[in-house]
């Protein structure tokens, strides 16, 4: 049955991560933009406590036992939508600093949907130890962005000491100097163990802090989310055990290309989630505008056609209307994964709306506000910033369009290149 | 908990209208078109299916309950196949839905039975005003308490089988209020004037109605001499015609799909070119997401929150603006051919145009 009920435990959870956002994240916004790669240690101590209380935050939620209530009937899954609703809130109180929020990240995401269950057991233990850790995955190298097919780190076998070598550089790595040099983290490092293979010889290997060989050698300065270190990292004749490689070492060379698929099955799972953070930052800007126009005695009139409407009311409906179906894209590709529907063409759509609505969205709050939306006096013109970074990263608009258009049209990326 | 998934019943009814819709509504739609008429044995095919029947509770002679829900998942099916022939099919819900919404009881068991175990017949409702600011919240029509009964002056458009109407609900303004009043066929006063001309559903007839004077006993107040909510019948309309928008929508974005499949260009299929591909995707985005607005939208209306209207709005004003992004995209991806009649996105995107403006022609 259709129905739009906000689960229970998801509302409750929802009221704690507001206050969180307003009384620890909005008061320092500006503080982290404008020092940027100073690390929010108050934050971050206070969400990996709370967080190993209540288990919360995996951006792969763990296969638990099915959750029975007490008529012994199974409790829906509701472990994505649960954390869209938490992505969500944080990022409305500050993007940037929800993305260092401690946790495994997308180099757990994908431990969890690549690595065996030794793999699970022996990598992810460190993101529940008494200290915050941060996990990151590496993929986009200067030449390989979208085109994730162009990477050209390698990975050799060393069959005297089985050991991997990786050579190469990786940038844009999010959360990669916490990782590697400010916790006892991991990095997801993606190479490949045959460059005549293309998709089919990519890996992912687990790369930590003390694998030698590893060093962080840049921190980005960026247009927005300063909060959160985007590093370079080169790997030179780094060594990491032979069971740091998640999935096979065979390298088959049939059109299935599995170590390729399960980095596309971890962005299957987590574009959504990063659509929600788009939401997030686009109900800020909206709710401030809104805030800001009631303050001023403007109401916006609900029910009128648009003959009658004002610009203003006219542009702030436009907005909500954005805002509002791009969140319930969201949900139902969340809801999708939940119940393990392939969710692959919502996913992406989803993201396509977010990246789309919380960049108009922002862009249009600075132009309304006037004078006062270009002055650092306020946040809107540092969300106008944050928003951009949506519709770039965890593939472009452009990748996930082609995504999109790929299942509208039923065609392979042969079919449509 | 949240779901975007139709119950099994819904389901069946959505699967015998798609039959219908793309068989029969979508298949007669380009003769209807040019001809400025439907077959009555098509309309009376889509009323047989049975859906406004479904929505009328066994006491008044039908077999199920309205819910907003099914009502937006069958109107849509209903747009897919044709906008006029479905608008056609849903007519005598602009007379019935209203009166199940918000009529007394009396009024209930006068109209309902009969409709419901009858024949389609066209009973309508006129609500549309020739004005530049037609407002359903604002009308110029007026309605005057006068003695035992009320006095009824105005201009009305595009009420939809005007000319034949066994009875009508007229809206007017009743102090600051919209209230709808029954007037029956041969009332003094009330003027069926000429057919409307119009941008599109040209086979769907919609008249000019001139009310001079009409005189309505209180007993033919909508809801009885206390009168009624109108917010349920704006809201009910508002989701009516979204769900249409949506429907009509994606009939026109897997028309171009599939033509993009078909049609050759510069050695390749025209959909293989990213600048097609792209348009595409973002029409499938909208739909999709404008979608689950209506959904929310109408669930509210069924479980009774309080934010049902200001919803039901949004839904509208996001539909309407989808079906004209959507449909001026689809004549677009077949070029040339999309400005030529024998194809029917010309036809999808006139009659995608009316949505924001023409709330009230249908309600369910």
């Amino acid at each position: 049955m259709i129905e739009f009920e906000i689960p229970k435990p998801i509302a409750m959870t929802n009221n704690a991560l507001e206050t969180v956002a307003i009384n620890m994240m909005r008061p320092k916004s500006r503080y982290f933009d404008e020092h940027e790669h100073e690390i929010p240690w108050d934050y971050i101590n206070f969400m990996h406590m709370a967080m190993r209380q209540t288990g919360a935050g995996s951006l792969a939620p763990e296969e638990k036992k099915k959750k029975t209530d007490e008529q012994g009937k199974e409790r829906p899954r509701i472990g994505y939508q649960t954390l869209a609703f938490m992505l969500e809130m944080l990022s409305w109180g500050d993007t940037g600093m929800y993305l260092v929020t401690p946790g495994g990240g997308l180099g757990a995401a994908a431990v969890e949907a690549a690595g065996s269950p030794e793999q699970k057991e022996k990598f992810l233990a460190r993101f529940k130890g008494e200290k915050p850790a941060f996990g990151a995955m590496a993929m986009t190298e200067a030449q390989a962005g979208s085109d994730t097919s162009a990477i050209r780190a390698t990975a050799v076998l060393d069959k005297e000491t089985n050991e991997w070598v990786l050579n190469g550089e990786k940038i844009f790595v999010t959360a990669g100097h916490k990782a590697l040099c400010e916790s006892d983290g991991l990095v997801v490092v993606w190479a490949t163990i045959d460059p005549t293979a293309g998709r089919a010889g990519m890996r992912a290997f687990v790369v930590t802090g003390s694998t030698p060989g590893v060093q962080v050698t840049k921190l980005e300065h960026k247009l927005g989310i300063r909060a959160s270190d985007t590093a370079s990292i080169v790997l030179q004749d780094a060594r990491v055990p032979f069971d740091h490689i998640l999935g096979s070492a065979e390298v088959i060379k049939d059109p299935t290309t599995k170590g390729f698929k399960g980095a596309m099955a971890t962005f299957d799972a987590t574009r959504p989630l990063v659509s929600a953070m788009a939401v997030g930052v686009a109900r800020a800007a909206l709710e401030f505008l809104k805030e800001k126009l009631a303050e001023e005695g403007v109401e916006i009139r609900y029910g009128l056609p648009r003959t009658k409407l004002t610009n203003i009311e006219r542009e702030v409906i436009d907005m909500e209307i954005l805002l509002r179906s791009a969140w319930l894209l969201v949900i139902k590709a969340v809801w999708m994964a939940d119940n393990r529907k392939p969710n692959s063409m919502e996913a992406s759509m989803s993201k396509v709306r977010a990246g789309d609505i919380v960049t108009k969205i922002t862009q249009r709050v600075v132009e309304l506000m006037g004078p006062m939306g270009f002055s650092r006096d306020y946040l809107v013109e540092k969300w106008f910033r944050d928003a951009k970074i949506s519709d770039i990263y965890e593939g472009t608009g452009q990748i996930n369009r082609l995504i999109v258009a790929r299942q509208v049209l039923g065609y392979s990326g042969r079919e449509l290149r | 908990m949240y779901s975007f998934e139709p119950t099994e019943e819904q389901q069946m009814l959505l699967d015998t209208i798609n039959r219908y819709a793309v068989n029969d509504l979508r298949a007669q739609a380009y003769d209807a078109d040019e001809a400025g008429e439907l077959p009555a044995r098509l309309i009376e095919k889509g009323w047989e299916l049975g859906f406004l029947q479904a929505s009328i509770p066994e006491a008044y002679g039908g077999f199920g309950d309205r819910s907003a829900v099914t009502g937006v998942l069958a109107a849509e099916e209903f747009a897919y196949g044709d906008l006029a022939g479905g608008l056609a099919v849903l007519t005598p819900g602009l007379f019935a839905t209203p009166i199940l919404l918000a009529g007394s009881e009396e009024q209930k068991q006068k109209y309902l039975p009969p409709m419901v175990e009858a024949e389609w017949q066209p009973f309508t409702a006129a609500l549309i005003e020739p004005s530049f600011d037609f407002d359903p919240l604002d009308l110029h029509t007026t309605a005057v308490e006068d003695g035992d009964g009320y006095v009824l002056n105005g201009v009305k458009m595009y009420v939809p089988y005007a000319s034949t109407a066994e009875a009508m609900i007229v809206y007017a303004r009743l102090g600051d209020q919209t209230q709808g009043f029954i007037v029956e066929k041969d009332a003094p006063g009330l003027k069926v004037g000429e057919r409307d001309k119009t941008l599109g559903v040209y086979a769907l007839p919609l008249y000019r109605v001139h009310l001079e004077g009409v005189r309505v006993a209180k007993s033919d107040r909508l809801g009885g001499a206390e009168g009624h909510e109108f917010a349920p019948i704006l809201d009910a309309s508002r989701l009516a015609m979204a769900a249409m928008a949506i429907g009509l929508s994606r009939g026109a974005m897997e028309y171009a799909r599939d033509y993009a499949k078909e049609r050759d260009v510069f050695g390749v299929k025209v959909a293989q070119k990213q600048a097609i591909a792209f348009m595409l995707a973002e029409m499938a985005t909208e739909i999709e997401a404008i979608r689950c607005l209506l959904w929310e939208a109408a669930w509210m209306v069924d479980s009774g929150k309080p934010e049902a209207s200001k919803f039901a709005y949004l839904a509208l004003t996001g539909a309407a603006d989808a079906a004209m992004m959507v449909t001026d995209r689809a004549v677009q991806v077949l070029g040339g051919h999309g400005y030529i009649r024998e194809f029917p996105v010309e036809r999808w995107m006139r009659n995608g145009r009316g949505f924001a403006m023409l709330n009230g022609l249908v309600v369910i």
